[in-house]
């Protein structure tokens, strides 16, 4: 079974916004100057940022704040978020992969951007009864 | 980058704990624009079976990744921690991170490895209470980027 798509817009207030709230200051996620002088196209978002987003879609998905039992993904690609007002776009798809006697339901996540796949390996468990 | 192997299965000390605020889960849920009542609101959070505001899923990174310093600044490891990237992340519950948690971390080296010039390093962080009653187990994978 297919999940609802949702999508996530993420502009560089919200990539600011996220480091005071994570502590993760890292500048390559605010200074175009220092992600280009790694050799990255311009500022990306936190990976964690990503999984918090789809992470958001895993517990809208499942109904309820509580209900992620276990949430794992593989970082494969940098989400780029340029300067302007629109920023980018994150989708995020699922599927059902397993029900399970106990009340889990197992789910394996796609996340996009720009087409391209950012994570892999995305797989969360959200408990669905009980 | 080469990183030596003979650290897989070194554990480092206990951290001190970190106090889970409410306010801090709900700076944490706007930014990442959760928007469940129960994460800002302890009435809806006791409606849930909690007695306080729910962390949304990925909140103990916030705590996990102070604790993992002690490992990625470990001098005898030598990480170099601008050509680190996050390579893979997962968390396992065994109850949600409410407010008022007082949460100790405990790293562990679960694996190294050297692979096409890079540097791989998982750990996992068990994160308890002080009485050592399991919260979630945390790993993380990072990618220290090889010269060139």
């Amino acid at each position: 079974m297919e999940l609802p798509t949702k999508t996530f817009r993420v502009t560089r207030a919200d990539l600011i916004r996220y480091a005071g709230a994570s502590g993760d200051f890292n500048p390559i996620h605010w200074s175009d100057r220092i992600a280009t002088s790694v050799g990255l196209p311009g500022v990306i978002a936190h990976g964690m940022f990503t999984m918090a987003l789809v992470g958001r879609a895993v517990a809208e998905w499942a109904g309820a704040a509580d209900a992620v039992v276990d949430y794992g993904v593989r970082f494969t690609r940098p989400v780029v978020v340029p300067d302007d007002d629109q920023g980018t776009e994150i989708e995020v798809t699922a599927a059902v992969r397993e029900v399970t006697d106990a009340g889990l339901t197992r789910i394996d996540i796609t996340a996009t951007c720009g087409g391209e796949k950012v994570l892999s390996q995305a797989r969360a468990t959200i408990r669905t009864s009980g | 980058m080469s990183l030596d192997p003979s650290f897989v299965g070194r554990t480092y000390p206990p951290t001190a704990p970190y106090q889970v605020g409410r306010e801090k889960i709900r700076e944490f849920a706007t930014a990442i624009g959760a928007t469940e009542p129960a994460h800002y609101d302890p009435t809806a959070a006791r409606a849930l079976g909690h007695p306080d505001v729910v962390a949304p899923p990925t909140f103990p990174i916030v705590v996990t990744m102070a604790a993992t310093r002690q490992i990625v600044e470990d001098p005898d490891l030598g990480v170099d921690y601008s050509r680190v990237v996050h390579g893979d992340q997962r968390f396992a519950y065994t109850r949600p991170v409410v407010a008022g948690d007082e949460l100790v971390c405990v790293n562990t080296i679960e694996d190294v490895r050297t692979r096409g010039g890079h540097g791989f390093l998982t750990t996992r962080t068990e994160v308890t209470t002080p009485d050592g009653a399991s919260v979630v187990t945390v790993w993380s994978k990072i990618v220290v980027r090889g010269e060139g």
